[in-house]
């Protein structure tokens, strides 16, 4: 029997839903990564509001069937807008006993379980502990389980495309993409197209997934064992024009837009490390833009291959994660000295050492502040989601050529792979940065010399004068400089004066005030994070808001230098509480900077905090607990 | 694959670099800065004969750049008055190969020594030379640390007695010129600071190359390894030890003998070179130099050991190789040609990607 989308007999009851938490779990081999992207796809281009979690090993294949081989991929999407990927999902899909042993503790009593029967054999179930298969005893008997033999109803819905049973078999991702889709009431244009594509040279295999995707859909359709498929309508979210991001791409668009806005080249020295390395991979897409990615025999020839760009007048970007920052030190001590404009894009991940490479953390902070010999102070900037990764960007961009100085972007591992939607900015509306260089002798003896370090008044820049430029030959270096002149200097007196120049042109950067989220204005509890914190900790606010308390939210992007009304606002209320995903780094600089005693509440596991966890934490405030 | 490989002009070191017609002195490559280096120190004779030498070159100064890491030759690019910085320690080469890859017009040159691009800059050095990015490393090689007042270096000779091996150093040292060569450098020269002739010749050939450049020079530190290279200045046997390299020419060195070029001569000998009187055998049996052949280059760098019996001088190799730099750029150009045929580059088009959905309030 063949349903088609018209047919009126025998649908199911339609459910509309406010939200959804789909998590795909399977084997690193079986692509759920790619199958919840397609789904968040399909999502986005329904004009949901979404936000993604993709967890997976550091390991590119761990051995097949095994706890550590397991790989996800959460959806939360909804009718509304949204601040997190959820933090418990209403549907898990398994692909393999491995995937469910993993994921079930998260999935709440009565949640929609559907199984991979076909990977549910003694063999592997043995593998991963179970010593009775889950699905015929009754361990799964509070959820609303689908057995469904994915792999076998894949491969007979290709049996006659000729391919082999293995490539068959590997198309029945495709298989639960699309029985979740016809769940979900998904388009599938887009799939289908992202197929053609992706499989441009194997035109077999593009049709064999379709072939597979469609066998998904129709299964939901046709055998009745799902009682009913549900709708989460469009969000409405501000008028534009969207599209999905992820921080990474968002990140990569922000220096691409910044070359534009500064009329600088844009020239990108980096060595891979997990999560930063797509930031290299997406800009060596785009040397149209006159973009220059060099791909270094370290981190440390990445960050000096930045610099020395800088000198010559292009805008130098070096892109890392933690241990990548630790070796680009010396570097960023230098540029610090050199007063040159270059953007350190750091995506933090779990540490110390190798750590966490795919989870995330925030713990590099007090790193990217101090983590330098010497007086060596570098402006810090954060972005607070995927899409803001963009804006965030071009403001490191700003603060780097304005001010000559090296900018720290500190994204994180949540940030670089989550996504969500991004109102697409109007490039018409990007501020033009003028990067100002220096073309005349500017000694104030009138002697016709040019004084390197002669600082501007306002931003006490110095001049960037770039080889080429006739009558302004300098020589520039890690040795003291003399201030004004930049000749070496070891004078006690002129020291003590440059350390203090530094810091207080740093200091004076001009950063936007932070603004508070206080609905009620009569809030008590204030709730300060930074970075990729504030969706939960939005969501968390929400939540406790909406059981009628009031609570204040406020989040820093600019971490050096802090807002000038940061201190003000601490002040006002009687709690202020610092979540992070760390030992508390930012409390620490808040307590210093401001003598206030903010409480820190950390969580380090790697994985982002949970609304749930933090509306617990609000409420124990708000009840006194902790008072 | 070669320049001349792809069909392409072949081109020099310095094409693309602003050239002046006004005349040029040593005087105008001289800073106001004072020169700090110990007196009778082997630097001083290498800054006189860049300072004289860069001149000569007929680019614009202001197109001229050096960088140097740390140590004490790192102080180098102080004392010139062009565009110069003073880096960190054994990193110079890759500051220099962002300039010279975001910049085509300038005449990029690196001051190193044996520690800074030997030791602590090992891998910015090989990767450089294996990349061929146009710019010229000077590495000058006084075997010790100078500038932390007097360690064993990665070159220098083993059971060497310094401050920090007072029983003597037990560590092999490095060959320079057989590491560059191996780290398939392009242009791999050497020279000693007290030959100026020698020196600017080589300086010369290095800055018309087009790719990486690598220039051993052997210098003096009079302090912490004085005399070091003493035999190849005085003595009666100088001539036997220094073995000077002409393209296309027989290697003959030594005191001058009846047929007016050098008494001794380097042969081949088994699989690698050996060296005998020329009147002993026959002319076929004398090495002709060339340039391009990297196992005769590699084979005259092992001639003689860290003890300089037979020390070779001039140019060891110099080939055309495809640049990483004009690579790098030409893809860029390419890419740059093809979004504007196209009308762009379009940043808004990036911004969209190819799905969207449009919001309506």
């Amino acid at each position: 029997m063949t349903a088609t989308p018209d047919s009126a007999v025998d649908r199911p009851e339609v459910v509309e839903k406010d939200r959804v938490v789909i998590r795909f779990a399977g084997d690193s081999g079986d692509g759920m990564q790619l199958t919840g992207d397609r789904f968040t796809s399909e999502t986005a281009a329904f004009g949901n509001d979404l936000s993604t979690l993709p967890n997976f090993p550091a390991e590119i294949r761990a051995p097949a069937g095994t706890l550590p081989g397991v790989s996800s991929f959460q959806l939360h999407f909804a009718n509304y807008d949204i601040l997190t990927p959820g933090d418990r999902p209403d549907v898990l899909v398994a692909m393999n006993p491995a995937a469910l042993k993993a994921n079930i503790a998260d999935l709440p009593a009565g949640g929609v379980l559907i199984v991979n029967t076909d990977e549910f054999t003694k063999r592997n179930l043995t593998k991963v502990g179970y010593a009775t298969n889950p699905l015929e005893d009754d361990s799964l008997e509070q959820y609303a389980v689908h057995e469904v033999a994915m792999a076998t109803l894949t491969m007979g819905a290709l049996s006659e495309t000729g391919l082999s049973k293995k490539d068959a078999e590997r198309a029945k991702n495709m298989f639960a993409l699309g029985l979740l889709s016809w769940m979900y009431h998904r388009p599938h244009e887009g799939t289908e197209r992202f197929l053609r594509e992706k499989f441009a040279r194997r035109p077999d295999l593009a049709e064999a997934n379709i072939l597979a995707f469609r066998a998904g859909h129709a299964y939901g359709e046709t055998t009745e064992a799902f009682a009913v498929t549900y709708e989460v309508k469009p969000a409405p979210l501000p008028t534009g024009t969207y599209r999905q991001i992820t921080g990474n791409t968002a990140l990569s668009y922000g220096l691409v837009a910044a070359g534009q806005a500064t009329g600088l080249p844009v020239f990108l020295g980096s060595y891979p490390i997990t999560p930063a390395s797509d930031i290299l991979h997406e800009l060596s897409k785009h040397k149209g833009f006159g973009v220059t990615t060099f791909q270094a025999e370290d981190e440390i020839s990445g960050v000096g291959a930045a610099l020395g760009a800088s000198f010559g007048g292009a805008l130098g970007v070096t892109t890392t994660s933690g241990p990548g920052l630790s070796l680009k030190s010396e570097t960023v001590g230098l540029a610090v000295a050199l007063e040159l404009p270059m953007i350190v894009v750091d995506v933090q991940r779990g540490g110390p050492s190798t750590g966490l490479p795919t989870k995330t953390e925030q713990a590099d902070l007090l790193h990217a502040m101090f983590g330098r010999n010497g007086e060596s102070p570098v402006p810090i900037v954060a972005p607070q989601s995927p899409g803001d990764c963009f804006d965030a960007t071009l403001e490191a961009a700003r603060i780097a050529v304005t001010y000559r100085t090296p900018v720290l972007l500190l994204s994180d591992g949540s940030l670089a792979n989550g996504s969500e939607p991004w109102r697409v900015p109007d490039v018409a509306d990007l501020a033009p940065i003028d990067p100002g260089f220096a073309t005349e002798p500017n000694a104030p003896d009138g002697s016709g010399e040019f004084w390197p370090y002669l600082r501007d008044d306002d931003t006490l820049a110095r001049p960037w004068a770039v080889p080429g430029t006739k009558g302004l030959e300098h020589r520039i270096g890690g040795l003291e400089k003399a201030d004004g002149r930049g000749s070496i200097s070891y004078d006690p007196a002129n020291h003590d004066r440059m350390v203090r120049l530094r810091a207080a042109k740093v200091d004076g950067i001009a950063v936007p005030d932070i603004e508070v989220d206080d609905p009620t204005g009569d809030a008590e509890l204030l709730v300060v994070g930074w970075g990729s914190t504030y969706g939960p900790i939005g969501a968390g606010c929400r939540r406790v808001r909406a059981l009628g308390h009031s609570v204040a939210q406020a989040h820093i992007r600019h971490l050096n230098p802090f807002p000038a009304n940061l201190g003000d606002v601490l002040g006002r209320y009687r709690t202020v509480l610092v979540p992070e995903m760390n030992l508390g780094q930012l409390a620490m600089l808040l307590r210093a900077r401001y003598l206030v005693d903010a409480k820190s509440y950390t969580n380090v596991t790697g994985l982002p905090f949970k609304a749930e966890e933090l509306q617990d934490l609000f409420l124990s405030y708000l009840s006194g607990v902790h008072a | 694959m070669t320049a001349l490989d792809l069909g392409l002009p072949s081109i020099g070191g310095l094409d693309g670099v602003p050239t002046t017609t006004d005349k040029q002195t040593a005087k105008d490559f001289t800073s106001d800065q004072e020169v700090r280096w110990c007196p009778g120190c082997g630097d001083y004779a290498v800054l006189a004969a860049v300072r004289q030498f860069l001149p000569t070159l007929g680019i614009k100064r202001e197109n001229t750049v050096f960088v140097s890491g740390i140590g004490c030759s790192s102080r180098f690019p102080y004392y010139l008055n062009t565009y110069g910085m003073h880096s960190i320690h054994g990193r110079a080469p890759t500051i220099a190969t962002g300039l010279a890859v975001s910049r085509p017009d300038l005449s990029v040159w690196v001051v190193t020594g044996d520690g800074d691009a030997l030791s602590i800059g090992g891998n910015h050095l090989i990767h450089a030379l294996r990349r061929n990015v146009n710019l010229k490393i000077l590495l000058f090689n006084n075997r010790i640390y100078g500038l932390t007042k007097g360690q064993y270096s990665p070159t220098s000779e083993v059971g060497k007695v310094t401050k920090s091996t007072p029983m003597g150093s037990v560590d092999h040292p490095f060959n320079p010129v057989s590491l560059a060569l191996g780290a398939e450098a392009t242009f791999v020269g050497r020279a000693i600071d007290s030959d100026r002739k020698g020196l600017t010749a080589v300086l010369g050939a290095a800055a018309a190359h087009r790719g990486t450049a690598l220039v051993e020079i052997f210098q003096d530190c009079p302090i912490f390894n004085d005399g070091s290279f003493d035999v190849l200045r005085k003595g009666d046997d100088v001539e036997e030890r220094l073995i000077h390299l002409t393209d296309g020419e027989p290697i003959r060195f030594g005191p001058t003998g009846d047929d007016g070029l050098g008494t001794f001569a380097v042969v081949r000998e088994g699989f690698g070179l050996g060296v005998a009187k020329a009147a002993e055998v026959d002319a076929s049996e004398i090495v002709v130099h060339d340039a391009r052949d990297q196992n005769l280059a590699f084979a005259l760098s092992r001639l003689s050991d860290q003890d300089l019996t037979h020390t070779v001088t001039g140019i060891f190799r110099d080939v055309d190789k495809l640049t990483y730099d004009d690579a790098a750029r030409a893809q860029v150009t390419e890419a740059k040609e093809k979004a504007a045929a196209a009308g762009g580059p379009d940043l808004q088009a990036l911004l969209h990607g190819r799905d969207t959905w449009t919001v309506i309030g």
